[in-house]
């Protein structure tokens, strides 16, 4: 939309504000659009999320990749690779580093699916 | 510096100190990265030292001394000095390649650069994982484990080396950034940029998932103590017409930072990357000014990374630094808790060693000079166009975000193209960025956390639906990585480590390629890379631009350059003549065993220079000889109060500018002097050279010659070339009286014997 300069009208509404009501007014609304991304990112994941969640566990990049993957493609992403890992640690009685690279090769997935009930 | 004990992998021995005289070891920094750890996590400031007494002079904005440093070319005149200024000053320094740009950061460092940034390879952000090794990057460099550990391991030596903490930085973002936080995390990273705004408006990544991957970013970064910068900077570098885009550059900060602090990050780990939006030919000092202090008005609690203008820099490395400048009066007259450079080249090619140098020069030497000058000159906040136009700005500020929030919020708003349009808000003139929000790279890749979402791991942003008792250890409770025995946050030693995947593009091939240069010593010349053989020329040419563009290759072809270039061309007048700047490549090495270094002459000393002099009663005679009014060179020489020859002793006749050479020789013998000195410049017609030749031939003639020894002195005089012409030595420029005092006295002492 091209729109000329309206400035000295649409002010109006803001022009009797003190300099220190209008910072504050500033930072009212800067808040105000920011906390509907906050709830989005609070609730929501992505691959590279989940890939960085392994990598604290200390799984390397190129078994971050795999096992996300392998969730994607299951429909698991949304309950955590992490968990995944974790569920199979525990199968294997392993550690993560050791779990993510039997994940990686193709191994265990069938353990996630009996748990998550093979949603995809 | 805030040490962190080496994990249990560090099992790496300390590296030896650099020795200032010895190049970098680059294949010994690539040994044993696989057990480097960093020594320090975390962002460091420099120390401010209030009222600090440097060499005569007091300085109200500066900070600890450097151990080891190149002060400013000037500084010889002021006890060698080199003053630091209170901010950090910034670099950055990305080749394409690790192993080169490590060598630039030790260069940069030595002229004041304590805070290194890496760019990027082409291509990173849109890249869904992390890269390893060290393949060649293009426009920056792969940002990948093996890179930051072999840059960080160099700057500790580096940073010991010039006494002064450097800050390793570069870029979380693109479509891998929760995964590239974890690892500066994990590298001692000190610094990044962080804005999910600069993914959406500038790199199409999908706007859904930049939002929710940057919260993760941001609370990783924050654990790890890592100086966030924001990229509202590249609006100014991007819109059509950059001066009319100041509301929107405040809603841009404000968005990145209120994001930021609700995800976690402290305001003191928050920096705006702010920029000087104009340039001249505009006004641009009273339309800056005015947006730097709405700014600092409204960010106050935030950190300042003062950018250099980029917007309209081209070619011409004079016109960018004159601007740069300007834009340090910014900073000096408003604040910068990091001053950023942007090298003077960047207009015309990926930045060269001497360029990074060049713009940290310019940032120490301006912020030196006009050190406390706010003290004088202060900003009159009550000039009623600045006092408006502030108001302006945060009152057009407000209007959009109450624009996009009446519109449907941020996203709608990106929809609607709020975001680089080329009207100052509320103009619109609908030129501006527009991204779909189910659009762009990674579209449809974000996930809902389900009800039993968990992520064993510390220092996780969002719904985690941890086990009871599983809170962390600030609640009193287990940490969440007690799950899985363990994070690489809390415990370094489960960190991995990947060498290389590619078996051709790496750093050990490209080493191979210049080994026989380090291994026989062999001299090339470089701007880039080791060996890249390119050189610049610098032509004027009396011809018109296209005509001497066609021109300037032609003669670097006949100086044998391959690859020849005109980076740079400044018409003088459209008929009388143009500048050209002519990039090449010359492809030869000059072996260091064929060449002759001249020795440095020994000085003597003050007391055996004294003694000798007053024992013989010393005199000599001076003079400037040919047409030549030039007598400060010569003053310098010869005064006591510039440490000239009087200092010893010595009788000193100055004969005043302009002398033929007869009056000199006949004040020589009148006054029974035991040296001549002459002082001539440079000319066309080698007025020099004749000058020289005729003072020898004629002092034969009068039978003087063995009794007196002639000196001759200038900017461009070189011994070698006197010595040709009949003089008994010749001095150049930074001559000092020492040299021509411990000249004389050797030489007579010899003739003596």
């Amino acid at each position: 939309m091209v729109r000329p300069d309206t400035y000295q009208e649409v002010r109006k509404r803001i022009a009797g504000l003190s300099d220190t009501e209008l910072e504050a007014y500033f930072w009212e609304l800067g808040r105000r659009c920011v906390d509907p991304l906050v709830e989005l990112a609070r609730t929501h994941t992505s691959p590279s999320i989940e890939r960085s969640v392994l990598m604290r566990m200390g799984v390397d990049s190129l078994a971050c990749q795999a096992v996300v993957a392998g969730c994607e493609k299951r429909g698991l992403l949304g309950h955590g690779a992490g968990h995944v890992v974790l569920v199979l640690m525990r199968a294997w009685d392993c550690d993560a580093p050791e779990a993510a690279r039997r994940l990686a090769a193709g191994e265990g997935w069938e353990v996630a699916e009996a748990k998550w009930g093979g949603v995809r | 510096m805030n040490e962190t004990p080496r994990g249990p992998l560090g099992s790496l021995p300390p590296d030896p100190p650099l020795d200032p005289n010895e190049k970098l070891d680059i294949e010994a920094l690539l040994d044993g990265l696989d057990r480097y750890r960093p020594r320090r996590r975390g962002w460091t400031w420099r120390e401010r030292v209030p009222d600090q007494r440097i060499g005569e002079f007091v300085y109200h904005e500066t900070s600890a001394p450097l151990e080891r440093g190149v002060p400013l070319p000037a500084a010889h005149y002021f006890g060698d000095i080199d003053p630091q200024p209170d901010c950090v000053i910034t670099t950055e320094i990305a080749s394409g390649r690790p192993e080169d740009d490590v060598r630039r950061m030790r260069m940069a460092a030595w002229h004041g650069a304590d805070h290194v940034m890496v760019i990027r390879t082409a291509g990173q952000s849109h890249i869904d994982g992390l890269l390893e090794g060290t393949p060649e990057g293009v426009g920056g460099i792969a940002i990948t484990r093996k890179q930051l550990r072999l840059t960080r391991r160099a700057l500790d030596l580096i940073e010991d080396e010039v006494g002064r903490p450097i800050d390793f930085h570069s870029y979380v973002s693109g479509v891998a950034w929760p995964e590239m936080a974890v690892l500066f995390a994990e590298e001692g990273v000190n610094g990044a940029h962080q804005d999910p705004q600069y993914n959406v408006l500038y790199r199409n990544i999908n706007m859904y998932r930049s939002f929710v991957d940057a919260a993760v970013a941001k609370h990783i970064m924050a654990a790890a103590g890592i100086l966030q910068i924001d990229g509202a900077h590249n609006a100014n570098a991007t819109a059509v017409r950059a001066w009319k885009v100041m509301p929107e550059l405040l809603v841009q900060h404000a968005i990145n930072c209120a994001y930021s602090e609700a995800v976690g990050m402290p305001k003191d780990r928050i920096a705006l990357s702010t920029v000087p939006p104009d340039a001249p030919p505009a006004p641009c000092m009273r339309m800056d000014l005015p947006y730097a202090i709405a700014l600092r008005d409204l960010f106050g609690e935030y950190k300042m990374r003062a950018q250099q203008n980029t917007r309209y820099m081209e070619s011409d490395a004079r016109e960018a630094t004159v601007s740069h400048v300007m834009n340090l009066l910014v900073s000096r007259l408003t604040s910068a808790d990091i001053q950023s450079t942007i090298t003077p080249d960047e207009g015309r090619n990926v930045p060269w060693h001497y360029n990074n140098v060049a713009a940290v020069e310019t940032a120490k030497q301006s912020l030196v000079g006009m050190d406390g000058l706010r003290e004088m000159v202060r900003v009159d906040r009550e000039a009623p166009e600045l006092k408006a136009r502030v108001r302006e700005i945060k009152e057009r500020a407000v209007l959009f975000l109450e624009g996009m929030l009446a519109d449907g919020g941020y996203f709608a708003g990106v929809e609607d193209a709020y975001f680089v349009d080329s009207g100052e808000y509320p103009e619109t003139h609908d030129d501006g960025i527009a991204r779909q929000s189910d659009g762009g790279v990674a579209s449809d890749t974000i996930v809902p956390r389900a009800d039993d979402y968990l992520a064993p791991v510390c220092h996780h942003f969002g719904e985690n639906h941890l086990p009871e008792g599983y809170r962390g250890r600030l609640h009193g409770e287990n940490a969440p990585c007690e799950l899985v025995d363990g994070c690489t946050i809390c415990e370094d030693a489960k960190v991995p480590y990947i060498d290389e995947l590619d078996p051709t593009d790496n750093v050990n091939e490209r080493l191979a390629a210049t080994a026989e240069l380090r291994e026989r010593g062999l001299i090339k010349p470089e701007v880039e890379w080791a060996g890249d053989g390119v050189v610049v020329v610098t032509m004027f040419l009396p011809a018109a631009a296209d005509v001497a563009e066609a021109a300037a290759l032609e003669l670097g072809r006949a100086m044998s350059l391959t690859e020849c270039e005109v980076i740079h061309k400044r018409v003088m007048h459209p008929a009388e003549g143009t500048l050209c700047e002519l990039k090449g490549r010359l492809d030869v090495a000059i072996d260091l065993a064929t060449l002759v270094i001249p020795e440095p002459p020994e000085v003597l000393s003050d007391e055996e220079i004294r003694e000798f002099v007053a024992e013989r009663e010393l005199k000599v005679v001076a003079a400037t000889v040919g047409n030549d009014e030039h007598s400060v060179g010569m003053r310098e020489i010869l005064d006591i109060k510039h440490g000239g020859l009087e200092k010893w002793g010595f009788s000193v006749e100055y004969l005043g500018t302009s002398v033929p050479i007869e009056k000199v020789l006949d004040a020589a013998t009148e006054h029974a002097a035991s040296a001549v000195l002459i002082s001539t410049i440079i000319t066309h017609g080698e007025i020099h050279r004749l000058m020289m030749q005729k003072l020898a031939d004629l002092a034969a003639e009068k039978g003087v010659r063995n009794r007196l020894l002639l000196i001759s002195g200038g900017t461009q005089v070189t011994d070698e070339l006197a010595c040709s012409w009949g003089m008994d030595a010749g001095f150049g420029r930074k001559t000092k009286g020492i040299d021509v005092a411990s000249f004389i006295v050797r030489t007579m002492r010899e003739r003596e014997v």
